[in-house]
């Protein structure tokens, strides 16, 4: 039975949650424009309010609607079909959610109504300008999901998760046949996606964005209330609450890719990566603007500038990442919609209205009656906040590439123009000394803020100068680092470390709430020193020194040995050489669900299309039984881990689980690394290719062997023996009765450095024959005993052989990545404790003006505390 | 003059500088007759060629070379751009995964004694995730 209702339900609540945020838009502005009466603008207000709590009830609807459908199952439903599958657990059904754009579109939404609640509560007196920006920006949004079709004009508008699959694949043949079809199982959650990180990334990434809007707002507000001034207490703490939440939305997208994929390492330099750094590096921008905006006119007008800027940047990298713009040059970029032009339109409307405003505004704003001192604050602030949009900028200028062909493209011209060929050497280039120089101020902005040098009196700063300038040559000479860009780097972020560690250490005495700066400055430095090992230093472990080069030896030794061979082939339990370890790709392995680990893949036979396998021993883990053989469990039938076995100089063994998903459905392979962290730097590994773990081997053609006892043959270039064929009373899978016979024959092959011992066995049970092959994976090879000759005293063998499973690996070293993730954890620390400092003052304020307003009316409404 | 005119002097300057240098260090979309040209120029930047693999009646991939038991690190096909212009392709690297199944490639690097010497394929592959869609991925040979 195809559920409709809940469908419909959704689309209907959709367009509920649509209508609701216009009517909010020109209530709100309504009650936003001065020169009504008092009553008016109240009930104007009023009114406005409870349609906006109408639209977040619409919202939360929508969001379970959708969520119902995926989480029951509801597979006649495109969005479910497309994006979730029975055998998905539960934590990755949730994801399943914002798989596609129109779920993320949601989450945003989402986010958004939940975000203008919290300010409806904290703030009432901005509550009305705010508030407009806020629902004029739901229109917008939930247009994106809207999905109808304006009749007679064939526009359609948004694209709704609610449709049913025979209403996207009306063509599908089965619904000639029958128009009630529902598909049993669904296409499933793309298999690197099925990632406990993929559960939290997206919805702090769209927390992240959609607290963009807040400070975007307020300043909006303050430009139309002509509150110049005043905007930027209520929109620092959110403004710092937003540089938290993206930069940690980024920095664990980060993480999963250097988790997940496998191209070593945690930043590609990606557009959509690139389209999320530089609205944060210029949020952050405005936040040191922003703190000095209220005594520095020229600080102020930046403000503005950059929080705007902001706010349409989020809207740009939407535009950019979601309209097929992006096409060949970004690896995860949705895919066109169809919204292209009301995606453009979105972001139009606020680039124009929020430029216009500003312009229209900006002669009551204040100009600086004198010029800032080079000895001040501002001045140091205003230069770091230069140098962090520049960054941006140069990052955006470079992601753009592809937006440049189609402007030119909209124009009748052909660029061609493609993204650099060396993304890494073309961004360094300038981000290298951008952020040498922007850590630099951290610490030189810090003694100026704190008073502890002005004109005259830069001793203070001699100290920390003197202190890193020994541990940076330190560390220089003990880790010899030659190029200068590096050794700069490096240089001005020990500085900042210890310019803000002496900072911070005078002023925790006194508050700990102000150190929120010194801490975040801190956790960039730790990070930029652990980003300059990690990437600047990675070392390839598995450099290919086999001999096996013959074919293109000259090539191999040619051009000073700088050729690829970051790649080496692992034979099935053949030790290779690698760097300083022996390294043995030792069994494939499966995921059971509810056993710790991972099993022996010869333990069990999957069932094919399913998420359950049939063990074929008694499954024990840890001398814990957790089944019995015959039982069926439950695995994750696309993850399969190759357990490659290294073995230290020392003697010390340990294992690597590099993973590889199979979707049969897919048709391909996905493989992502396995890392063995150590304190000073990582061992990161992963598998490129293998020989497909689920599919049956292809035997070659039966070459028949005739031979007596120790005699001597040869079989795919092996030297094999036969030593001996004795009587056996146990045969594997053949229950021997009296009266039966069985003998195996002992048959030694001897490969380079290892003897393989193969048994196959020849049984006779009520007086039938039975031959028990004995298949060996390491040598490819299959051998049956076929037949005894009495009168020769001669044995036949039936021998097949195959190709021998092999792995094509890459090991790299990621010296002091651990220093890259504790800087984030510093920065985070320091974010909280700012948003939190600069939100109490935010609350006092309020409480001060409530009192104030109050006590005109001669009914105080909060009791003061006095503290 | 003031120190804020001088201050944004040096900005617009470090802004003009790294347009400059993105315009410099773009590289471009260009076919293998191009590309032939510009080896034989001297021109040593590296380029973006779009094409489609050799493919006979049957859908099977011709002329591809990968045998990871010799050389893991060494892989070969022949690639046709849009001109339908064949060229060798050398990719000192492992082969791509699901590169079987890509419709469209884009290399990136440049023409190298008579064959084409990729950094970099992306692969456009039908994606199961987007019916009939198209889905890229990246591969480097990454020289550190």
């Amino acid at each position: 039975m195809i559920h409709s209702t809940i469908g419909s339900a959704g689309h209907l609540l959709v367009i509920i949650a649509f209508v609701t945020a216009l009517v909010a838009t020109f209530a709100y502005f309504k009650a936003g424009m001065s020169g009504g009466t008092v009553e008016d603008t109240l009930t104007w207000k009023k009114f406005a309010r409870i349609v906006f709590y109408l639209h977040v009830a619409a919202v939360l609807g929508v969001v379970f609607s959708l969520y119902w459908i995926i989480g029951n199952h509801y597979f006649e439903y495109h969005y479910a079909w497309k994006n979730s599958s029975l055998s998905l657990p539960t934590g990755y059904t949730i994801s399943s959610f914002w798989q596609d754009q129109e779920g993320s579109f949601l989450l945003w939404i989402f986010w958004n109504v939940i975000l203008g609640c919290v300010l409806i509560f904290t703030n009432r007196s901005w509550e009305a300008p705010v508030m407009t920006v806020f629902a004029l920006v739901q229109a917008f949004l939930t247009s994106m999901i809207l999905g109808v079709v304006i009749p007679g004009l064939d526009v359609k508008i948004g694209s709704t998760p609610f449709l049913l699959l025979k209403e996207v694949m009306p063509d599908l043949p089965v619904y000639k046949m029958d128009a009630n079809f529902i598909p049993k199982d669904g296409n499933g959650l793309n298999p690197l996606l099925q990632n406990y990180w993929m559960v939290i990334h997206p919805p702090t990434l769209f927390l992240g964005f959609a607290t963009t809007l807040i400070p975007f707002s307020f300043a909006i507000a303050g430009l139309w209330s002509k509150k110049i001034q005043e905007w930027i207490r209520p929109a620092l703490p959110w403004a710092l609450f937003s540089c938290l939440i993206l930069g940690v939305g980024i920095l664990m997208g980060a993480y999963w890719a250097y988790e997940t994929l496998n191209f070593g390492g945690y930043w590609n330099w990606d557009p959509v990566e690139n389209s999320s750094i530089v609205p944060w590096l210029v949020l952050v921008a405005a936040v040191h603007t922003m703190i000095i905006g209220r005594r520095n006119a020229t600080a102020l007008k930046t403000s503005f500038i950059l929080t705007i800027a902001t706010f349409i940047l989020i809207l740009y990298s939407t535009f950019m990442t979601r309209s097929g713009v992006l096409g060949n040059a970004s690896v995860h970029s949705f895919t066109d919609l169809g919204l292209s032009g009301q995606l453009l339109i979105y972001l139009l409307t606020f680039t124009i209205v929020a430029i216009g405003l500003l312009i229209y505004r900006w002669k009551i704003l204040p100009t600086d009656e004198e010029e800032v001192s080079t000895y001040s604050q501002e001045f140091w602030i205003f230069i770091g906040a230069t140098l962090l949009c520049l960054s941006g900028f140069q990052i955006l200028a470079t992601t753009s590439i592809p937006v440049y062909n189609k402007i030119a493209e909209s124009f009748g011209a052909v660029l061609n123009m493609a993204l650099p060929a060396d993304q890494i050497g073309h961004y360094n280039k300038f981000q290298l000394w951008f952020f040498s120089l922007i850590i630099v101020l951290t610490g030189i902005g810090q003694f100026f803020w704190w008073k502890r040098v002005g004109k005259g009196k830069l001793q203070a700063l001699y100290n920390p100068l003197l202190i890193a300038l020994i541990i940076s040559a330190a560390v220089i000479t003990i880790q010899e680092i030659k190029d200068i860009q590096h050794i700069v780097l490096l240089t001005t972020a020990i500085f900042a470390i210890v310019a803000n560690g002496t900072i911070l250490l005078n002023i925790i005495r006194g508050n700990y709430n102000l150190s929120g700066g010194a801490i975040t400055h801190i956790g960039v430095a730790l990070m930029l020193v652990g980003i300059l090992f990690s990437s600047g230093y990675t070392k390839v472990v598995s450099i290919n020194n086999s001999g096996l080069m013959i074919s293109r030896s000259e090539e191999f030794t040619s051009n000073d040995n700088k050729e690829n061979k970051e790649n080496i082939t692992l034979w099935l339990n053949k030790p290779e050489k690698m760097g300083e370890y022996m390294l043995t790709w030792r069994d494939v392995r499966v995921e059971p669900r509810n056993i710790p680990g991972y099993i022996p893949k010869s333990w069990v036979d999957i069932v094919e299309g399913d998420f359950h396998a049939v063990a074929l021993r008694d499954i024990v883990v840890n001398d814990k039984k957790y089944n019995s053989k015959g039982d069926t469990i439950e695995i994750f039938p696309e993850n399969f881990y190759y357990e490659i076995e290294y073995r230290e100089p020392s003697g010390r063994i340990f294992n690597l689980f590099p993973r590889v998903q199979i979707n049969p459905r897919m048709g391909g392979i996905v493989s992502s690394p396995d890392i063995q962290r150590k304190v000073g730097k990582d061992l990161y590994t992963h598998v490129n290719m293998v020989t497909n773990p689920t599919a049956e081997p292809v035997w070659s053609q039966t070459e028949n062997f005739t031979i007596s006892l120790r005699d001597t043959f040869f079989v795919n270039d092996y030297v094999a023996i036969l030593d001996n064929v004795v009587r056996t009373e146990q045969v594997e899978g053949v229950a021997l009765g009296e009266g039966d016979a069985a003998v195996k024959a002992i048959i030694r092959i001897l490969d380079k450095d290892k003897e393989y011992v193969l048994t196959p066995s020849f049984v006779i049970r009520d007086r039938m024959v039975a031959r028990k092959p004995e298949v060996n994976n390491d040598l490819g090879m299959r051998i049956q005993f076929q037949e005894i000759n009495p009168q020769t005293g001669q044995f036949s063998f039936a021998v097949n052989t195959t190709q021998r499973d092999f792995i094509v690996m890459k090991a790299i070293e990621k010296p002091l990545i651990n220093v890259l993730w504790l800087g984030t954890f510093v920065l985070i620390i320091g974010f909280i404790l700012a948003t939190i400092r600069r939100f109490k003052d935010f609350i006092k304020m309020r409480d001060k003006e409530t009192l104030a307003s109050g006590k005109d009316k001669g009914t105080p409404k909060v009791k003061p505390q006095i503290a | 003059m003031k120190k804020i005119q001088i201050f944004g002097l040096i900005i617009i300057a470090v802004a003009i500088g790294i347009i400059v240098t993105t315009a410099g260090d773009a590289s471009t979309y260009v076919d293998f007759t191009k590309a032939k040209e510009m080896a034989a120029d001297g021109d040593g930047e590296s380029i973006h060629v779009v094409g489609k693999l050799k493919k006979d009646a049957t859908g099977q991939i011709l002329e591809m070379e990968y045998q990871p038991a010799i050389d893991p690190n060494y892989f070969a096909f022949t690639l046709i751009d849009n001109n339908n212009v064949a060229q060798k392709v050398v990719y000192k690297n492992s082969k791509p995964q699901d590169f079987d199944k890509s419709e469209q490639v884009v290399v990136i690097g440049k023409m190298q004694n008579g064959t084409f010497s990729a950094e970099k394929i992306l692969m456009k592959c039908p994606s199961k995730y987007e019916n009939g869609k198209m889905e890229t991925t990246e591969h480097t040979a990454a020289k550190s």
